[in-house]
């Protein structure tokens, strides 16, 4: 205890494990290829290695490298030109080698089959989500996030639809299924479905966001627990983290899903023959499809397995809040022109020799300085925590990861007392304008920025609307300055990001302390920047870069002298 | 004001030199709304390459010995698109077809790369400024033509008395020309389309070019540089009337039908214009010793086989229609571009440049393969026309549809190509909301222009005959 009761011996005794990366589980690649090969399938590895930015102290790596093992069973009845994907990421432990086993076992029965018209690929990764990654990049023939692989030795054509499969234990209560990927993609509504009537036709329990199917909508307790399951999925998908190993597939548009075993303390329990049949009826159907699922089926919000809300229902609403930014724009723009009439008519009458109201040349010039240093500010945040770890951790007693964290939270809250606007002096005459034409201009942006987020990842942009439009709509230096000053920090989206998992973790019943809450919340930025790096999650840098900027600017109308 | 002019350069060719080195630029390269079938660079090499039997090929060998060095080839970029894509995405991807004829770049601007292949990036970046450059002396010309024009009018008495705040100073216009400059350089537009490399911007540079030798009166040079566009475009054809009506202007010769003068004149500037015109297309011809350039060049213009979509309203309509009528609609959607030169030449015959800054933001708008290039070079002009600022009545809507619609994009693009979440109606249904949005804001502008002008010559504050405010309605 003497040792590690030092928080920097403790932290450098970490980083040494990281560095070392000894893993207490590796994948059996040999016998994985062995039992492949005896079940008849073409066996490949592939190897891969990654240096991630900085230590994941969640996942306890840092330089990863590992093996994917793949088989792949040809189709007697068909050219390899189209394949499915079975697929099993393995993590740091063994806690998923009971999905391994089934996948081994389901290879074995598929091999036997005459009627596959598909190549199935039977894909085991190791380091999870890294490994699938991996896998994937190679299979299409493309490097975005800077992975080190070798090449793969097989193929077998377009992948139609992949299942991720995670099973714990050898016996199942229920299994639960995710859906929300990679930067808030979701899979065709059809693949869902699909796991739905063979659930209910082998009689498995499932569940969605770990929640139960409520079967009583009439009362107020169904309609109530389906709108946790919708806030539960609103907030995963806001997150643009791949929630399972399906969320990669997603981006290569490849149907995906991803089914956990669940053991609770359930009573009844389902071996993995039933998991194995429910498995085998969507192979089969897969099997059959001859074209892509149809493709106005992928946006959608689940309330409930069995029901979903269509995006002609949802988009309205954010459509709404974005118009409350419009007609503020608006209503601005009207006021600054009929400023600027009543500017130019007592100026107009002397005589022909009256300049241009100076008015709006100030106004514009006066513009620049703030855009400028918040759209640095925002770059700042951006690059400076990975840039500048090493730098932090010579000077502080700090291990990399936390050094990128502190920075990322130091820049943030420096944005805050940066003196925004030079303090041009705005002539007399009209003192307002300077601010109204930057709160005019930060609205435009703030509006644009949304609009085009709630269009491809529709619960973020709902989420930060719903969050940040009030305060932006509100922002004015006049008025109860103190009280729209707590509301814009309440409403930043670093605060936003803190209430999210407080939220996050009430819905799901297991309610955060604060300091838990802010070991999570510095955990969740971590995770953020590292994702964006390995996977190229764009949340990041989405916030960094655009609402960042555009938060600082309502900030700076609040302050404007 | 050549030192802020300079700085101005100077930031533009920064600018663009970051973007060159980042990794930004292959990503531009490949966008539709940059690039066109007609300007794109990597096309260009592909198509140049892909035709290899065309004779022209030997004569400019060694230009293709570097591009198969460099480039081996359609099979290349097929497998290029492949990975860029994976394989499952090929599939809804438009893959641009192998030619079927030869590439759409005229032969000589081929000839051109072929010295200045390996420079292609300072070669664009040099276009770009001489643009705005040119754009610039242009416009300080103009205005002291405009200034002494205004002048005159006031000595003559020609306008109403009440018009006082709509008399333009030379505080107000002193910069102009720097302003227009900088809205070139610094346009996004602009830097998109030069880090694209999209020939687009060698037109740019040519129409700008036109425009300086026909404000600074030089009949001959401007029927050159108008022959060059037009032998680069086609659609530049069109401002040979404006170019003609502001020669004339500056000869105070009137447009009379009656006027032996004006007939003498119009005869030798468009002499002047087809004489070069031929000589350019001779000079074509004896290159390739071939016409095959002909039907490669202006059919791709006019018949639009390529239906890679793009910033214009040609391609999903062609990509719907019926083979059996594409003829037709062709014909109707071509006339467009040169179909509003005669209604515009009889309203604006006093005003030849507001025509044909109206001229080229037609040509952009209604041209078969527009990038944003071709929009870039119209909004070059907006600050000439800051005095009508007070007259415009919609254009924070409009400047905010236009940017919404260039921003949207790359959004629905991602969400049809990549997510397939989208199809094509959504990507369409945003270009036709960007021309919707650039044809308002052009008759925002035109109707504003005409007001300003019916104001000056009839007072103010007009009273309809009862005493009350009049409005003004445009019929």
């Amino acid at each position: 205890m003497g040792l590690l009761s030092d928080p920097v011996r403790r932290r450098a005794l970490a980083r040494l494990v990281l560095r070392l990366n000894a893993p207490l589980w590796a994948l059996p690649v040999a016998w994985l290829e062995r039992t492949m090969r005896s079940v008849g399938l073409e066996v490949y590895t592939q190897s891969f290695s990654r240096k991630l930015p900085f230590p994941d102290e969640t996942h306890e790596r840092y330089m990863v490298s590992g093996t994917n093992v793949y088989g792949i069973l040809r189709a007697p009845r068909a050219a390899s030109t189209e394949s499915l994907v079975l697929t099993v990421p393995c993590g740091s432990d063994s806690t998923n080698s009971q999905a391994v086993g089934l996948l081994l076992a389901l290879a074995a029965h598929f091999r036997g089959q005459i009627y596959w018209a598909k190549d199935i690929i039977f894909l085991v990764t190791e380091h999870d989500l890294l490994g699938t990654e991996a896998w994937l990049e190679a299979y299409h023939d493309v490097n975005v996030t800077g992975m080190q692989s070798s090449p793969l030795q097989g193929r077998a054509g377009a992948i139609q639809a992949a299942v991720a499969l995670e099973l714990s234990s050898d016996v199942v209560t229920s299994l639960d299924v995710a859906v929300e990927g990679l930067n808030g993609q979701l899979p065709n509504l059809d693949l869902l479905n699909l796991f739905q009537t063979f659930c209910q036709k082998g009689g498995l329990l499932c569940t969605l966001q770990g929640k139960l199917q409520p079967q009583d909508w009439t009362s107020l307790d169904g309609p109530l627990q389906g709108l946790q399951t919708l806030l539960l999925m609103v907030l995963r998908q806001a997150s643009g983290r791949p929630h399972g190993s399906h969320g990669l597939f997603l981006r290569y548009r490849v149907e995906a899903l991803t089914l956990r075993g669940i053991n609770s303390f359930r009573q009844y329990k389902y071996d993995l023959v039933a998991v194995g049949k429910a498995l085998e009826g969507m192979f089969r159907k897969l099997n059959h499809l001859l074209e892509r699922l149809h493709q106005s089926f992928f946006l959608y919000l689940l309330p409930a397995l069995s029901r979903f809300v269509s995006i002609g229902l949802y988009m309205p609403a954010a459509g709404f809040l974005l118009l409350v930014l419009g007609l503020k724009a608006l209503e601005l723009w009207m006021q600054l022109h009929e400023a600027e009439v009543g500017l130019e008519e007592p100026g107009g009458a002397p005589g022909p020799s009256v300049p241009l109201p100076p008015s709006q040349g100030v106004g514009l010039a006066s513009l620049v300085a703030p855009l400028l240093i918040s759209q640095a500010m925002g770059l700042a945040l951006y690059v400076l925590p990975v840039l500048g770890q090493h730098v932090a951790t010579q000077h502080f007693p700090v291990a990399e990861a936390e050094a990128v964290v502190l920075t990322l939270l130091a820049i943030y809250a420096a944005g805050l007392a940066l003196p925004h606007n030079t303090h041009r002096v705005v002539s007399t005459q009209a003192p307002d304008r300077g601010w109204m034409a930057l709160k005019l201009v930060a609205l435009i942006y703030l509006a644009l920025q949304l609009g085009c987020i709630a269009l491809t990842n529709f619960s973020l942009g709902f989420l930060l609307a719903t969050t940040m439009v009030p305060a932006a709509a509100l922002a004015k230096p006049h008025g109860p300055r103190t009280l729209y000053a707590a509301l814009l920090v309440l409403t930043s989206p670093a605060a936003t990001l803190l209430g999210s998992l407080f939220l996050w973790r009430e819905l799901q019943e297991a309610p955060l302390s604060l300091a838990e809450g802010w070991q999570l919340f510095l955990a969740a930025l971590a995770q953020g920047v590292l994702e964006h790096h390995t996977y190229g999650a764009l949340l990041f840098p989405l916030l960094s870069l655009g609402l960042y900027p555009c938060w600082l600017l309502f900030w700076n109308v609040l302050f404007w002298k | 004001m050549a030192a802020p002019l300079a700085l101005v350069l100077v930031v533009a060719v920064t600018v663009r030199a970051a973007l060159f080195r980042s990794s930004l630029a292959e990503f531009i390269s490949e966008r539709v709304e940059v690039v066109s079938p007609l300007s794109s660079w990597k096309r260009e090499w592909l198509k140049a390459f892909h035709c290899w039997t065309w004779e022209y090929l030997h004569i400019l060998e060694q230009y293709f010995m570097k591009v198969s060095f460099c480039h081996p080839g359609w099979s290349a970029m097929a497998q290029s698109r492949l990975t860029a894509t994976s394989t499952s995405q090929v599939q809804a991807t438009p893959l641009p077809q192998p030619p079927e004829q030869l590439g759409p770049q005229t032969p000589l601007i081929i000839y051109l790369f072929h010295f200045l292949i390996d420079y292609a990036e300072l070669v664009f970046m040099i276009t770009d400024a001489l643009t705005a450059i040119a754009l610039y002396f242009a416009i300080q010309d103009f205005n002291k033509v405009v200034f002494k024009k205004q002048k005159l009018l006031l000595e003559l008495d020609q306008y109403a008395p009440d018009v006082a705040e709509l008399i333009r100073t030379p505080m107000e216009m002193r910069y102009i020309p720097l302003k227009v400059a900088l809205f070139y350089l610094l346009n996004p537009y602009t830097i998109l389309s030069c880090v694209a490399k999209s020939t687009c911007a060698i037109n740019n540079t040519l129409i700008a070019f036109f425009i300086l030798t026909t404000i600074k009166g030089s009949a001959f040079l401007s029927a050159i540089f108008l022959a060059l566009a037009t032998y680069q475009s086609l659609y530049p054809l069109t401002l040979f009337v404006p170019g003609l009506l502001y020669l004339l202007q500056r000869q105070y010769i009137p447009v009379k039908m009656k006027s032996k003068a004006f007939w003498i004149f119009s005869w030798e500037y468009a002499m002047m214009y087809v004489g070069s015109l031929v000589v350019i297309v001779c000079l074509s011809f004896f290159l390739l010793s071939s016409w095959d350039f002909i039907p490669a060049v202006y059919g791709f213009i006019l018949s639009v086989p390529d239906l890679t979509p793009n910033i214009g309203l040609f391609w999903y309509f062609f990509a719907e229609m019926f083979e059996h009528f594409s003829l037709f609609f062709v014909c109707v959607f071509q006339i467009n571009v040169f179909f509003y030169t005669i209604p515009l030449a009889i309203k604006l015959k006093e005003h030849p440049i507001f025509f044909m800054f109206i001229q080229i933001a037609i040509i952009a708008i209604f041209k078969s393969y527009p990038t944003v290039g071709d929009v870039a070079l119209y909004m070059a002009f907006f600050p000439v026309w800051n005095h009508l600022y007070r007259f415009l009545r919609n254009i924070f809507v409009l400047t905010c549809i236009i940017i919404v619609c260039s921003l949207l994009f790359p959004v629905l693009w991602h969400l049809w190509i990549y997510a397939g979440s989208a199809n094509s109606n959504f990507f369409y249904a945003i270009t036709l909301t960007f021309n919707v949005g650039q044809i308002l804001l052009i008759s925002d502008y035109f109707y504003a222009f005409l007001r300003r002008e019916y104001y000056l010559t009839h007072g103010l504050y007009l009273t309809a005959k009862d005493g009350t405010e009049a409005m003004l309605v445009l019929k």
